[in-house]
């Protein structure tokens, strides 16, 4: 038997395949159904500070639209008492996996104000999550805010939240730095204890019929994994912290290859989406298939096997890469052929 | 001993009495009695107990005959068991009254007191209902102040379960039951100290039990149904005592004391005045200054009226007394005398002893009236002339039968220790809200007493409201308007010029105006009555740029938190940093439980107002340099507009003498037109280069603002410059010129048509062929082209375009225009399509609602006509006989066109046998036809004007019914689907030509979103709080089942080529028909200006299929069930949780919100397999 089991964020878990925030972690029931099919941890849905604030005031706006205005309907509403607009349903499902499932809860946060992350972390921790994964997402579409800035806007977040929570942080970004790797060493420095990469955001669509631009959401494929592979791959072993490879993780090979680049656990959604929680325990399988098949042992055996730091060629990762790929791209002789 | 103190209602503290006392509580929703039933079924809702423990059953029914026939079921049977009601709510429940008084049955009604209509219809107060129910056996109880209406409601429960006489607790409404004052509570050990156990026990006793049987409810014959009636006579004898006794308790127990007749005022008076509900609190404290200023005079507050003690009464009067004016809230035309005064008559007559005081009767305060001291006085110094005058009015100028008395308005008696303060506000920028914030801060948080009345507006966009506040170290007994005010917030700067919003300021107060110009620029652009007020009464005047600091802290229109913290500021009724911590704690109160987001933002906006206000100086020879006002109406209306129309719209109706008026409640059509409202910030503005001249716009605009027109490239030669135009895009009118023209002062800038626009620029998408733009700066030149655009020919409807497609239908003429429904209104666009197809031959029967209101709530009405003189018949009869109302009409119609072509044959050969047969053989199935008839009934008519005999007179009179007409009847849900579904159905059966509208909004919007039969599963709305439980009727299912009955379910946001063909199928229908059209409401919770996207997801969720039922098609052998939308491809969540009405639940009961929605997605899924089944198309 080999040994799948790995630590991320000090946690132990059973193996390295973990479902990432998103829709199958936002209810308790689906979060069973994980637990069954084998997840040995879960990270929730984000908790959505901006998403809080918009419902709150969206309901305030149309509880006061059209209200003390005409004799006959003082109100259109029936007045009922209190509204679930701030974290509390979120709580009670931390408190509830936590009471109901034996897995690790790691809830997840994004934020808006510094008093947003920071109050919310703290409810987080109180309520019982294992650990803390902060989803930072910022579109820096300002044209007067620097990088510097940007950057720093995420440090201090972290930090914020550092000062008031002693639980595990994670934090996950998007590749969009001009330096990733300083980057995640400031990232670790100010207090994080895991960096997960990377963060897929909603990309908008354009409708050209209708001249609207549209959201819209697709599902990740096995293409995108390259990204966050190889920035695993260079900052494994260069930042003291746990490392997890989001997107684009489907297939075993996939989990392997994140294995391969230094990664504690690799993280999933859409591959759950599209086959459902059971996918997970036929993924271990084949892990567990292929490293018997490969004479692996330990999944820590094989972690970051493939790291910059552990291959013949680190340079494979920097500019080299780029070369390597164009040199083996080979033309058609024809077209390499003297026009006559 | 007092209570705890709380700041409520006249109809909180009824429900509050009412739910604490009661099992089983029977509601339906009527103005001003809802928040009775709403705070029931709120707190019943919430689980909260009543007196023993228990949650009470809250039930709404279908109507109020519904609600009483429902409370005498629960009575019989051993209940404690409660309704509310007002008006026809209460007529609706007079035929169980007398059963319930005839069987002797403990309960007690409340009553918010209301006119019933007669030449029309109103919302408002007086005692018209309970007066029309006094021949119940019902014992009335009439409370005159807040604080009497949770005492008497108290006192009339534990007395009936005494007396066993039914009870109606009856207070003014609006006067009372939407007053807020600060009054002490009722607990429930003051409760249960007045209750008696045993009684209760009592009752259960008498109940219906299969356990120890017996009936009740027989039939008898002459030989004993009379002898029987008289048994019950000693209950009646012994109630007034047993009332008293109680009343008596009740002042041990809490320390008030009250009486049957209760008397005020100089022991040896010799002028008395006698009356019940919130006039006797006016009558007191007028009674009070006028003795303190050395008169003699007294009142009597009838608090028993029913049943009336003469006794009581005689004994209740000092024996000086030698004049009495008895003043009634009623009118009973042709009686001898309203009934108060008809009572005091008689009890002298019975009872005194000596020499008969002379009594004279009044009337005042009808649909609430103001009535006030300077009233009170004029009826005191009646009483001291030789002659006083008898059957008089007070409170209005009649110059017809010379029944009023004079006053004089300037008479003033308020306590100068007593902060007034009138508030001028937008229903939109929530001012009443602020102040019902600031009332309760200043009752709750202080030793000061407060009193809160506000004033709407009949419109449901751009209204107004004016609130009423005082603030005073005594509880404060003035039910009336205030007329000196100390503090005036001025909450528009927009009013200055429309209103005379300074009239009210007494000399030296402080004025609060919202104003972009700051103190520095504010004088100059100040109108010429307002300057002269400021300078003549000393006013000192003070400037905020509320809108701007709203918008910097993100309240966006309201304005409502910075105004509020500015009256603190200034008024100096709290220190100003108690205040502000006061407003916050009220703000977290209010507005808490919407979440922090909502609190913070309210409270940097109370920390921004500060640094904005200032004062302005005014020297004392500051020049009066302002613009005058301009006039009300354009100098080009009608006479009866300037002279009455105009009034109203200024504000000033209550100085319109009867002579003004029509008697018999007729009204001038096409009035809107002149009431220039300038509501909204941003409207349309048309880019012809984009246009694609689809109609879209014009279809949908819920006011009629946005028109089309196609004419002559020659009539634009005396165009205003700047006067757009294209040339049409029709095959049919080529070489025609098209325009698009917005009226942009009757515009509420709700957007809809920007939303429905599918045309865009192609180099920039956001830019479509319709924009929203300020409307300031647009106005003077748009006034100018709108004009112009008016002079130009309308398109005939009997031309050769077809008009069964939009972009056709756009051309036609609205007969519906500039109502003042929502901004956004989900209904009107169907009123204004019905008008365009037939509006010049059309009856409408309105149902009572929210189209009856902004159809014909004075002082203007939408209903129009064309430059024929030709346009909608409109009227309203009531809420639910409407279907009957309009088929009387189809009934007539039929007749007296039976009858025309009776007497056209009879007369044809002396009118000319070929007009007589083309008039009796007219093809008048298109409107071509119908032109053609309508041309020869009009040569009809001329050849008989110049006849004589009787018979040509008789067909004179009654040959347009020889032209085609269609009866419309029109309501919403709550008519169609509850009060008038018997009505709907019968006139449905009957095979008769008519054709019903139902404008589903899926609540009944009118009276403020309660649940109806047509709410659908899942949504939240009053009297469902937690969400409705049940399925939608499907109303058109059941319609379909008579296969005689053409049906259609149209949603013009989701296909407006449908509904066109729904609306023309219907009316070609020789049979009745019935329409129901999918009605966005702002009691959805949503964006308006997405009303018709939202349609469309209705739509294409499956919830709202379209289809059409044509028995016509039967008859062909074909299938007459047409479905003509697809099968659903977006979940129900995905519509429904755009919704406050759904997303509130899920907000507040996620669980429960969730198997509802589970529910309802399983219901759409039912729904569409049985149409699709029908259809022929499978599942």
């Amino acid at each position: 038997m080999v040994d799948l089991s790995t630590t991320y964020l000090g946690l132990q878990l059973a193996h390295p395949i973990v479902p990432s925030a998103g829709p199958l972690t936002s209810r308790l029931d689906r979060i069973k159904r994980l637990e069954d099919a084998g997840a040995p941890a879960v990270v929730l849905v984000s908790l959505f500070e901006e998403q809080i604030e918009h419902e709150s005031l969206l309901l305030d706006h149309y509880l006061s639209y059209g209200a003390e205005t005409y004799a006959e309907a003082l109100s259109y509403f029936p007045d009922l008492g209190s509204y679930n607009l701030g974290p509390e349903e979120y709580l009670k499902l931390i408190q509830r996996a936590k009471a109901e499932t034996s897995i690790p809860i790691i809830a997840s946060l994004n934020g808006v104000s510094s008093g947003g992350w920071t109050e919310y972390a703290r409810q987080i921790e109180q309520a019982g999550a294992d650990a803390l994964e902060l989803n930072i997402y910022y579109v820096a579409a300002d044209i007067h805010v620097t990088g510097a800035e940007v950057e720093q806007r995420y440090i201090d977040v972290l930090k914020q939240v550092r000062q008031v929570v002693s639980i595990p942080l994670a934090v996950k970004v998007g590749p969009f730095f001009s330096a990733m790797a300083n980057m995640a060493k400031r990232l670790v420095e100010a207090g994080a204890n895991g960096l997960v990469l990377f963060n897929r955001f909603y990309q908008p669509d354009f409708d050209i019929e209708a001249l609207e631009v549209v959201p819209h959401l697709v599902l990740s494929t096995s293409d995108e994994l390259r990204l966050p592979l190889r920035w695993i791959a260079i900052l494994y072993g260069r930042v003291k912290a746990a490392l997890a490879l989001s997107t684009g993780v489907h297939t075993h090979e996939d989990v392997i290859k994140g294995i391969m680049a230094g990664a504690s656990v690799t993280m999933l959604t859409s591959e759950l989406l599209r086959h459902g929680p059971g996918r997970i325990s036929q993924l271990v399988r084949d892990l567990s298939e292929w490293m018997e098949q490969h004479e692996y042992g330990a999944v820590a055996q094989m972690r970051g096997c493939l790291s910059q730091r552990s291959v013949a060629n680190p340079d494979a990762f920097e500019r080299a890469n780029y070369a390597k790929v164009l040199q083996s791209w080979r033309a058609e002789p024809s077209a390499l052929a003297p026009k006559s | 001993m007092p209570g705890e103190f709380v700041t409520i209602d006249g109809n909180e503290a009824a429900a509050y009495v009412a739910y604490k006392t009661s099992e089983v509580i029977a509601i339906y929703p009527i103005t001003p009695s809802s928040p009775m039933a709403e705070l029931c079924d709120q707190w019943s809702t919430q689980r909260m107990c009543n007196l023993w423990g228990s949650v009470p059953l809250v039930q709404e029914m279908q109507s109020e005959g519904g609600a009483a026939g429902a409370i005498h079921g629960a009575l019989q049977s051993g209940a404690l068991a409660t309704t509310f009601t007002s008006s026809q709510g209460l007529l609706l429940m007079i035929p169980n009254m007398f059963k319930i008084a005839g069987e002797l049955t403990s309960t007690v009604f409340h009553i918010a007191a209301r006119s019933i209509a007669t030449h029309a219809l109103s919302i408002f107060g007086d005692h018209s209902d309970v007066m029309a129910a006094r021949a119940t056996g019902w014992a009335m109880l009439f409370a005159g102040s807040v604080q009497e209406v949770m005492d008497f409601a108290l006192i009339a429960f534990a007395s009936t379960l005494e007396a066993r006489v039914p009870f109606l607790h009856v207070f003014d409404g609006f006067r009372t039951s939407h007053e807020i004052q600060k009054i002490s509570q009722l607990s429930d050990d003051d409760m249960r100290a007045l209750i008696d156990e045993e009684l209760i026990h009592a009752h259960r006793r008498r109940a219906l039990s299969p356990d120890r049987p017996f009936i009740r409810g027989t039939a008898q014959n002459p030989d004993t149904f009379f002898q029987h009636r008289e048994a019950a006579n000693p209950f009646y004898l012994a109630t007034p005592t047993i009332v008293q006794n109680v009343m008596d308790r009740f002042a041990q127990q809490v320390g008030r004391q009250y009486h049957l007749f209760d008397y005020v005022g100089a022991s040896d008076a010799e002028r008395v005045i006698i009356s019940m509900g919130s006039s006797t609190e006016t009558v007191e404290e007028t009674v009070n200054w006028l003795n303190a200023h050395g008169e003699r005079v007294g009142a009597i507050k009838v608090r028993l009226y029913r049943p009336f003690s003469a006794h009581h009464l005689v004994a209740a009067l000092p024996k000086t007394v030698e004049r009495i004016a008895v003043l009634d809230r009623c009118k009973e035309p042709g009686s001898a005398g309203e009934p108060l005064y008809l009572d005091v008559v008689a009890a002298l007559n019975e009872q005194w002893e000596g020499k008969l005081p002379r009594v004279i009767g009044g009337r005042y305060g009808l649909s609430s009236k103001e009535f006030t001291p300077a009233m009170v006085k004029a009826i005191f110094d009646e009483l001291a002339k030789p002659q006083p005058k008898n059957h008089f009015t007070v409170g209005i100028h009649d110059d017809v039968t010379f029944t009023s008395l004079d006053y004089d308005p300037s008479f003033d008696i308020e306590p100068r220790d007593v902060v007034r303060a009138v508030f001028w506000g937008l229903g939109s920028d929530g001012t009443v809200g602020a102040n019902k914030n600031s009332i309760k801060i200043i009752g709750e948080e202080t030793s000061n007493y407060a009193q809160g009345y506000f004033v709407y507006d009949s419109k449901k966009s751009g209204a107004r409201t004016v609130s009423h506040l005082r603030f005073g170290p005594r509880p404060i007994r003035s039910p009336y308007l205030i007329s000196k005010a100390t503090f005036i917030g001025v909450h528009q700067f927009g009013f200055l010029e429309r209103y005379d919003v300074l009239e009210q300021a007494e000399p030296g107060a402080v004025v609060l105006l919202n104003s972009p110009y700051g103190p520095d620029e504010v004088w100059e652009h100040l109108p010429k009555p307002v300057q002269e007020h400021i300078v003549n009464k000393h006013l000192q005047l003070y400037v905020i740029d509320a809108y701007k600091v709203a918008a910097a802290t993100g309240m966006g229109n309201r304005i409502n938190t910075v105004m509020q913290t500015c009256f603190f500021a200034i008024s100096g009724v709290l220190p100003r940093e108690e205040a502000i911590a006061k407003i916050k704690e009220a703000i977290r109160k209010t507005y808490g439980k919407r979440g922090e987001a909502v609190v913070r933002k309210n409270f940097e906006a109370v920390d921004a107002t500060l640094a904005h206000l200032y004062r302005v100086e005014i020297p004392q020879d500051a020049p009066i340099n302002g613009m005058p006002l301009p006039p009300v109406v354009p100098p080009e209306a009608p006479e009866f507009v300037q002279k009455v129309t105009a009034m109203m719209i200024a504000g000033k109706g209550d100085l319109l003498p009867v002579s003004a008026f029509p008697p018999d409640g007729t009204y001038p059509s096409g009035t809107t037109q002149w009431e220039k409202r300038n509501i909204a910030q941003e409207v349309p503005v048309w880019e012809p280069d984009l246009c694609i001249q689809c109609g879209k716009c014009v279809m949908a605009c819920p006011h009629a603002v946005i028109r089309a027109k196609v004419y002559e490239p020659g009539l634009l030669a005396n165009a205003p410059e700047g006067f757009k135009s294209a040339d049409a895009r029709w095959k049919e009118l080529h070489g025609l010129k098209y325009t698009l023209q917005v009226s942009v002062e009757d515009c509420t800038g709700c957007a809809l048509c920007v939303e429905v626009c599918p045309a865009k620029d192609k180099s920039q998408a956001g830019r479509k062929a319709i924009n929203m733009a300020p409307q300031l700066p647009l106005r003077a030149k748009e006034i100018a082209n709108w004009a112009f655009f008016e002079r130009l020919p309308e398109y005939p409807n009997f031309n050769h375009l077809a008009f069964n497609n939009v972009k056709n239908v756009q051309l036609l003429e609205p007969l519906f225009e500039f109502s003042g429904a929502c901004a956004g209104c989900g209904e009107t666009p169907y009123l204004s399509l019905l008008t365009r197809l037939f509006g010049d031959r059309i009856y409408v029967a309105n149902a009572t609602g929210c189209s009856s209101i902004y159809g014909g709530n004075l002082p203007t009405t939408p209903w129009s006509f064309n430059r024929e003189g030709r346009g909608p018949a409109w009227s309203n009869s009531l809420f639910e006989d409407n279907a009957e109302f309009g088929f009387g009409m189809r009934l007539t119609l039929d007749a007296l066109a039976e009858k025309a072509r009776n007497l056209l044959r009879a007369l044809s050969s002396l009118i000319g046998r070929p007009l007589c047969e083309a008039i009796l053989n007219a093809d008048q199935s298109t409107e071509a036809g119908v032109h053609a008839q309508r041309e020869r009934v009009a040569e009809l008519k001329a050849r008989l004007q110049t006849m004589e005999m009787p018979e040509a007179r008789q067909l004179l009179e009654i040959a347009d019914t020889l032209v085609r007409k269609s009866v419309w009847i029109i309501g919403g849900d709550g008519w169609a689907y509850d009060i008038g579904y018997g009505g709907l159905d019968h006139v449905l059966a009957s095979g008769r030509n008519v054709k019903l509208l139902v404008l589903d909004t899926e609540v009944y919007s009118n009276t403020g979103g309660q649940s109806s039969k047509a709410t659908p599963l899942g949504a939240v709305a009053k009297f469902a709080a937690g969400g409705k439980h049940q399925r939608k009727k499907d109303l058109g299912l059941m319609a379909m089942a008579y296969g005689h009955v053409y049906v259609a379910q149209v949603a013009m946001g989701a296909n407006d080529a449908q509904t066109i063909k729904a609306f023309l199928e219907a009316e070609s229908y020789d049979g009745p028909a019935l329409i129901i059209a999918y009605s966005h409401c702002i009691a959805h919770g949503i964006d308006m200006a997405k009303g018709f996207q939202q349609q469309k997801l209705a739509v294409e969720s499956g919830y709202w299929p379209l289809y059409r039922y044509d028995p016509r098609l039967a008859r062909e052998g074909k299938n007459p069930f047409q479905l003509d939308s697809g099968a659903p491809k977006v979940p129900f969540k995905e519509y429904a949780y755009n919704e406050t009405r759904y997303r509130m639940l899920a907000q507040t009961d996620p669980e429960l919100a969730e198997a509802l929605m589970r529910q309802a997605q399983e219901a759409v899924n039912a729904r569409w397999k049985q149409y699709a089944a029908l259809a022929g198309k499978g599942a």
